[in-house]
Order: C-alpha cells, then sequence, then structure tokens
C-alpha cells in the first residue's frame, strides 16, 4: 500500500534518513521503533508531505505523493504533540478539517462520543490539557475512514482508559483492511496491537519482520527481551 | 480557497488590533481634514502620514500573524490540501482585512472631505502599499523560523523602505549632481513602492511645480493616462514578486 524507496533527509549535516526503503501493506498494524532521533517522526511526516525529501521517492497505491496533495485523503494522521490554533474551539477545529475533507463519505464519530468530547465543544484548544488535545487528535485521524493511519506515540499522554478505547479502535480498524503504522516505545503495547515490527536505527531499517519471528529469531518469549537482544547482538 | 480564508479572517477579527487600526486610521483622517484648510493640504498631511504607518503596521502585523499561525498551518498541511491554497490564504486573510481597515479609517473620509482624482490616487495607493508590506512580511517570516528574527528583519525593510532609501538616494543625487540624472530618478522611484506611490499622489496635487526638472519629467509621465498605468503596474509587481518567492520557499521547506 506504501512503499518507500530510497528515501533520503538531511538536516543540515545530520543524515535522519539515509536511503529508506520499506514496504507496508493493508490490513496489518506496523510498529515503528528506534531510539530517539532514529527518524521515525521524520518518515511519518515524509509520507505526510510535511517534510520533503532530499532525494527518494514514496509510493501510495503505486503512485508518487511528492508534490501531490488528494492523496491524504486516505491518510489520517495523529502528531505526537498536537499543536492547535489557540483560540479556536473545539468544535472550529473539528468542523474546518470536516469542511476541507468535505468529499469524505464516512464520517466515523466513535471517538468522540467515547471520549465525550461533545461536553467540551467549546472549550478553547489553548485551555486543553495534554491528554485531551491527544484525545481530539485521535478523534480526528480516525474521523474521516482512512485506508492509512499514522499514529505517532498515540497513548504517551493518555490515560490507560483512554489508551485502551484506542487500542481497541486501532485493531477494530485493522479488520476492516487498513494500514496503521504506529510509533512507540512501550513494548508491550506493541506487543498488543501489532502485527510487524520495523526497526529503524541511523536512518535505515535495522529489521523488519513480524512479531513471531522476531521472537523466534531471538529464541525469547517476551517481545522486550527479543528485541533488546537482536539490537545487541548486531552491534 | 475561501473556506480556510474564512477561518484566517475569524481569527484576525478576534485579535482586535484590526479594530484598533481602523479607528487610528480614522482618527487621523478625520483629524487632519479638519485642521488643515484645504481639502488639498488634508491630503498632503495625510499622504505623509499613511505611506509612513501603513507598511510599518502592515509588515508588523503580518510577521506576527504569520508566526501565530504556525499551528494552524501544521494542522492544515497534513489534511488533503495544497500547500500554496493554505499560504495565498494566510496571505489574503491577512491583506484583505488590513485593506478593509484601510478603506474604512481612510477611504470613507478621503470620499467625505476630499473627494476627487487625486483622493483616489491616495486610497489606491494605501491599498497596494498594504499588499506590498503584507507581501514583504510574509517573505520575511519564511526566511526564518525565529519569530525576533522574522520581526527583525521585517522591521529592518521598514527602515529600508520608508527612511535608509530616501537616504540613498537623496546621496546619489547630491553626488552627482553634475549630470543628467533625470531617468536615473525615475528609475530610483520604482525601485521603492513607497516613493512611487508618494510621486503618484504628489503630481495630482499642484505642489509638483517646485520640484524642478525631475519634477517636470515625472509630471510628463506621470500626468499621462499611460504613464499612471505604468506606475501600477510597478506597484502590481512589487506585490507578486515577493509573494510568489515568499510561496515558493513555504512549498519547498519542511513543517
Amino acid at each position: 500500500m506504501i512503499a518507500i524507496e530510497n528515501l533520503s533527509k538531511t538536516y543540515g549535516k545530520l543524515a535522519v534518513l539515509d536511503n529508506l526503503s520499506v514496504r507496508f501493506e493493508g490490513g496489518r498494524v506496523v510498529s515503528i521503533i528506534g531510539p530517539n532521533g532514529a527518524g521515525k517522526t521524520t518518515m511519518s511526516k515524509c509520507i505526510l508531505g510535511m517534510v520533503l525529501p532530499d532525494s527518494g521517492d514514496i509510493k501510495f497505491n503505486g503512485e508518487s505523493v511528492l508534490k501531490k496533495h488528494a492523496y491524504r485523503r486516505q491518510i489520517g494522521y495523529m502528531p505526537q504533540i498536537g499543536k492547535y490554533p489557540e483560540n479556536m474551539k473545539i468544535r472550529q477545529v473539528i468542523e474546518m478539517v470536516r469542511d476541507i475533507r468535505k468529499d469524505a463519505t464516512v464520517i466515523d464519530e466513535e471517538l468522540i462520543g467515547l471520549y465525550g468530547l461533545q461536553n467540551m465543544y467549546d472549550k478553547r484548544m489553548g485551555s486543553l490539557s495534554g491528554g485531551t488535545k491527544q484525545k481530539v487528535s485521535a478523534a480526528l485521524a480516525f474521523m474521516f475512514d482512512p485506508q492509512v493511519l499514522i499514529l505517532d506515540e498515540p497513548t504517551a499522554g493518555l490515560d490507560p482508559i483512554s489508551a485502551e478505547i484506542l487500542k481497541c479502535k486501532i485493531l477494530k480498524e485493522k479488520k476492516k483492511g487498513k494500514l496503521i503504522l504506529i510509533t512507540s516505545h512501550i513494548m508491550s503495547e506493541v506487543e498488543e496491537v501489532a502485527d510487524e515490527v520495523m526497526c529503524l536505527m541511523d536512518g535505515t531499517v535495522k529489521f523488519h519482520d513480524t512479531i513471531k519471528e522476531i521472537k523466534q529469531q531471538a529464541n525469547e518469549e517476551r517481545l522486550s527481551r527479543a528485541i533488546a537482544k537482536i539490537m545487541n547482538e548486531e552491534d | 480557497m475561501n473556506k480556510i480564508i474564512k477561518y484566517v479572517l475569524y481569527d484576525i477579527v478576534r485579535n482586535k488590533i484590526v479594530v484598533a487600526y481602523t479607528l487610528f486610521l480614522l482618527l487621523l483622517s478625520i483629524g487632519l481634514f479638519n485642521l488643515g484648510g484645504s481639502p488639498d493640504k488634508g491630503l498632503l498631511s495625510l499622504l505623509n502620514l499613511v505611506l509612513l504607518t501603513v507598511p510599518l503596521i502592515s509588515i508588523v502585523f503580518g510577521t506576527t500573524h504569520f508566526y501565530n499561525s504556525y499551528e494552524f498551518m501544521e494542522l492544515l498541511v497534513s489534511q488533503p490540501i495544497r500547500r500554496s491554497r493554505i499560504f495565498l490564504s494566510e496571505y489574503l486573510g491577512v491583506s484583505l482585512s488590513l485593506s478593509a481597515a484601510f478603506l474604512l479609517g481612510v477611504g470613507v473620509p478621503v470620499l467625505l472631505f476630499a473627494p476627487g482624482a487625486t483622493g483616489l490616487y491616495l486610497v489606491l495607493t494605501g491599498l497596494f502599499v498594504t499588499f506590498i508590506f503584507v507581501a514583504l512580511a510574509f517573505l520575511a517570516s519564511v526566511i526564518t523560523r525565529d519569530k525576533a528574527k522574522g520581526i527583525g528583519i521585517a522591521l529592518l525593510l521598514w527602515f529600508y523602505f520608508a527612511l535608509i532609501y530616501d537616504g540613498i538616494v537623496l546621496f546619489i543625487l547630491y553626488s552627482f549632481g553634475d549630470y543628467p540624472l533625470e531617468y536615473a530618478t525615475l528609475a530610483l522611484t520604482a525601485l521603492n513602492p513607497v516613493d512611487l506611490g508618494r510621486v503618484l499622489v504628489l503630481l495630482n496635487l499642484d505642489v509638483s511645480a517646485m520640484m524642478g526638472y525631475t519634477g517636470a519629467l515625472y509630471k510628463s509621465i506621470f500626468g499621462s493616462g499611460w504613464g499612471v498605468g505604468l506606475a501600477f503596474v510597478v506597484l502590481l509587481l512589487w506585490v507578486l514578486v515577493p509573494l510568489l518567492a515568499s510561496r515558493k520557499v513555504f512549498q519547498t521547506r519542511d513543517l
């Protein structure tokens, strides 16, 4: 569904992505892991067209996404830290995004209901806590029934109940054949929702396997151990 | 496009600076027309103040607005919408609201106290200057990510066009006074939109007789419909060049 081909991006002298090539197929939850600064967020932002790569290509259903915008109809994005205009109300933010994505046929308001966002519709974005902003981000990401969901550390600021709601939603959407990319540092969570794990290190793919294969390869029961083992072995 | 302009305008109207700007211009215009004896005198004083304050407010407001809308633009960039559309909506939102303020604050008093061609030129010049300096403000904002630096560049641009440039022109005229400088002066005027606007309005007042040979040359050029048209084309270029340059930078940068 998404194919990244020889993607490179440097910030000044720092090579954040270094000739990265990887493919993601629909109906799977892929967890992207890696140390801080490994290029996880940069990769997601490249897919979204927020960061423009120096070289290489990204193909969405076989078509290059560079300098395009219409493909983003099929992507829901939940940023690591949701930044919103401070003096807009939750209602206005949601209405505006709906206005922009008018051609979406299915409107999925499940998360708005589950998170009880209607009761806060008239609050300003600037007055919301980090967790509530995350809930708004999540609701917006899932709202237009996109084929691809990119979730950047989705549960980082959420309370346990809200995080659980989100995980259920992720698994539910996966069954509809969607591709869900999650960056996360919490291994237990990765094990719970993900099918595949892709590890980025210094801007290239360290490994990209299903969870089962990773465990077999390392001969470990727990995923966190298995991953630590693989990473240490290769050093 | 207008969907996003709607939200940009909503944001601008709420922060009340534009309302204060309108009232300020209104007070200034009405005050000057009531102080000066003839409407022409009023127009002349108004011209000088407008050419000083409108660029300053446009460029400072444009720059701060751009930096304050960063989150808004970030939110939109991940949506299925062209970057240039986001950028142009921001630009039109800012320049249209400042133009509306100018029309209310200066246009209406001019229409009441000094209707006529000169007044019309003054209002048109003010509108062009607004669009030009908002475009320059956006150019300053896309050059650097640092808000303080951006506002610094914006203020420097204003200093340059409003004050320093005239100093440079005077210096050139003084140093090369022995040579025929008529056409050079004309070219120098075109290189500064504020001066161009000033000359355009001045030549419609009777004061141009005091400007010597160069004034006569200006009069022969700007006095004709063709010359005025050319002056407005140059002003239009002054809007388009910084606007398109900054749009290009905005489209090819990371957010």
